[in-house]
């Protein structure tokens, strides 16, 4: 069963990935194919697992001490635009335009 | 199906052919109450005015924000005002190679939550990640408990007055769905004039707890006394500050209209209410909007929409792209969330790692409705008395202090708390903390007026002299003003014959009737 391209296309917008050519959409399809395995167990009244570690382990917590933070400067080092230690961004987010407008091979398929 | 709790229904607040509302937001004529719900739980009977009734239906989401010294998932500061991104660690940046590792003090604070809201606490609780690209969102994903929360199936209780009498309280319930921790974004500064958007992740990655109350709610006015009662037990928990205007409690409410027996409408979401007030206005204009709506033969588009202030009205909120599509998946960094109580408490764990659900319970202290029924116990108050007493910070406190001090009946002494005391405090815009009548100064006044040493009317004269802050005690005033009362009988019939001797022709005036 082929992955449409309504659906390729909603992925692209939702991850922002680009599938670019036909054979990233098959490697795709394969990566499906290969999950698909899995309906092949019967979990019929099986829990889902959460973690290997089972009951085993809990989840470490932190005691609610203050030690972190105070590295504005450093932080913003990895900004390409800042203004007065604020980070600069669009003012909204930037939709991929829609198929019609892109120059995506995804038109063709 | 109809609405659960309230079942009040709607009339429309015009006639019908009466024009479009035209640009302006309010849909109501001028003057006229906004809400028409009828808190005693009967249905309008149809046919009086010849339209179908309507049933509001009002759901809210609430995110309470934790109070704690560090945030949820790493060590960084929590604090509402400080220079931009400096409250920020690296995994609150979301820079590769941070791992989050849970805050014990969250967890206490939405335990202690859930069971102040009767939830049942789930011992084993999940964290998810739900996706969405947003520039005050460094991971490009929030934190969250999607499939299995930390407390769920609760109630919250809360009273309203009918008919705007005090005397008339009704209590109601709405049903907590569940509550959830998860983390806060970053906050994002609009400067329109340059096209850009400011981003400060100094909230970023602090604690929520949210709260998901089911929609058994009918108006403004039942959603507003639910939310300013769940204020009044977080603070009282301790587990968030609650204040709405540093957006510590953050409402945003599902709305929608139907017929009696009729399935669900379709629900708008309403979002960026600032203030217990605005969110009745919002829900009532919102509910009103939609029935002039339908009414006039159009549709609701399940969409979001903002409170303008301002204009008392909502609005469509821009940049909202279509139906969103989270892609929840479990959290991979964190394993499930694991909380005992005293049966199941393991032997051999370090206690610094365990939770323990019953310990926390014993230590639960008064909630709001339980303090209220004391008060009224304790002091023969009534029960609207109680609730503005714990409305008010620390009014409660001052009245208990009062009290101790004077010999004055509690019942007396509220009369003096609630009326004289609270319109001053009111009147010069101050919080009990800041009143320049203490709870002593007011005592001692009250000691004098209980002994008969002067007279209700002197004491208030006293009371608004005190009220001026300077240093002076209730009896040096009244010494100075010679406001005591004559306990003298002789030297009374001495007055009063001197007065009735100086005014001969009224006397026989009065006489002759």
């Amino acid at each position: 069963q082929r992955v449409s391209v309504e659906v390729l296309e909603h992925l692209e917008h939702l991850a922002l990935v680009d599938f670019r050519d036909a054979e990233g959409v098959e490697r795709l399809q394969k990566a499906i194919q290969f999950a698909d395995q899995l309906h092949e167990v019967n979990t019929d009244g099986v829990e889902p697992m959460d973690s290997v570690l089972e009951d085993r382990w809990c989840l470490y917590l932190r005691e609610d001490d203050v030690t972190e933070g105070n590295c504005t400067k450093e932080l913003l080092e990895n900004a390409r635009e800042k203004v007065e230690e604020y980070f600069v961004a669009p003012p909204g987010n930037i939709p991929l335009p829609k198929l019609e407008e892109r120059e995506t091979f995804l038109q063709s398929s | 199906v109809a609405a659960r709790g309230c079942g009040g229904v709607w009339r429309r607040a015009r006639q019908r052919g009466a024009g479009q509302p035209g640009p302006g937001p309010s849909p109501f004529p001028r003057g006229q109450r906004a809400v028409a719900c009828n808190a005693k739980g009967g249905a309008v009977p149809a046919g009086k005015s010849g339209l179908a009734p309507w049933v509001p239906v009002v759901g809210l989401e609430i995110h309470a924000q934790i109070s704690s010294n560090s945030k949820l998932f790493s060590g960084s500061q929590v604090q509402f005002a400080a220079p931009p991104n400096s409250l920020v660690s690296f995994f609150d940046a979301s820079l590769p190679g941070t791992l989050p590792v849970l805050n014990r003090r969250c967890v206490e604070a939405a335990v202690m939550t859930g069971l102040a809201l009767n939830c049942s606490i789930n011992k084993k609780s999940l964290f998810d990640r739900k996706h969405y690209f947003y520039a005050d969102l460094p991971a490009g994903y929030q934190i969250t408990q999607q499939r299995v929360p930390i407390a769920v199936n609760g109630s919250l209780s809360y009273s309203l007055c009918i008919d705007n009498k005090m005397s008339q309280m009704v209590t109601k319930t709405v049903r907590i769905k569940q509550i959830q921790l998860e983390q806060d974004s970053g906050k994002s500064l609009h400067d329109d004039t340059r096209s850009q958007t400011l981003v400060d992740l100094n909230r970023a990655g602090v604690g929520l707890m949210e709260v998901v109350m089911e929609p058994d709610m009918c108006c403004g006015e039942e959603a507003a006394a639910a939310v300013r009662e769940l204020q009044l037990i977080l603070q009282t928990l301790g587990s968030s500050q609650a204040v709405m205007a540093e957006g510590q409690l953050r409402v945003d409410a599902n709305v929608s209209v139907h017929h009696p027996g009729e399935p669900y409408g379709v629900r708008t979401e309403v979002k960026n209410i600032n203030s217990i007030r605005f969110l009745a206005k919002a829900i009532d204009y919102e509910i009103q909007r939609q029935i002039e709506e339908l009414e006039n033969g159009g549709t609701i588009l399940n969409e979001t929409r903002a409170f303008d202030s301002k204009l008392g009205c909502t609005v469509p909120m821009r940049d909202k792209e279509g139906k969103q599509d989270y892609r929840f998946m479990p959290e991979p960094n964190l394993p499930p969330l694991i909380l005992y109580d005293a049966k199941s408490l393991p032997a051999n764990m370090n206690h610094q790692q365990v939770i323990n659900i019953d310990w926390i319970h014993e230590r639960l202290p008064d909630l709001p409705s339980v303090k209220r029924k004391k008060l009224v116990e304790q002091y023969g108050i009534l029960p609207e008395h109680s609730f503005t007493l714990l409305n008010e910070d620390g009014l409660a406190e001052f009245f208990e202090s009062v009290v101790k001090e004077t010999q004055m009946k509690p019942k007396k002494v509220i009369g003096w708390i609630l009326k004289d005391l609270l319109s001053y405090l009111k009147q010069h815009s101050l919080t009990v903390k800041e009143s320049p009548v203490s709870s002593f100064l007011l005592a001692d006044l009250l000691n004098l007026l209980e002994k008969k040493e002067i007279s209700s009317t002197a004491a208030k004269q006293v009371l608004a002299e005190l009220w001026k802050g300077e240093v002076k005690t209730p009896l040096e005033i009244v010494k100075e003003q010679k406001l005591e009362l004559l306990q003298d009988q002789k030297e009374l019939e001495q007055i009063c014959q001197a007065v009735i001797d100086g005014h001969e022709n009224e006397v026989i005036m009065m006489v002759l009737g």
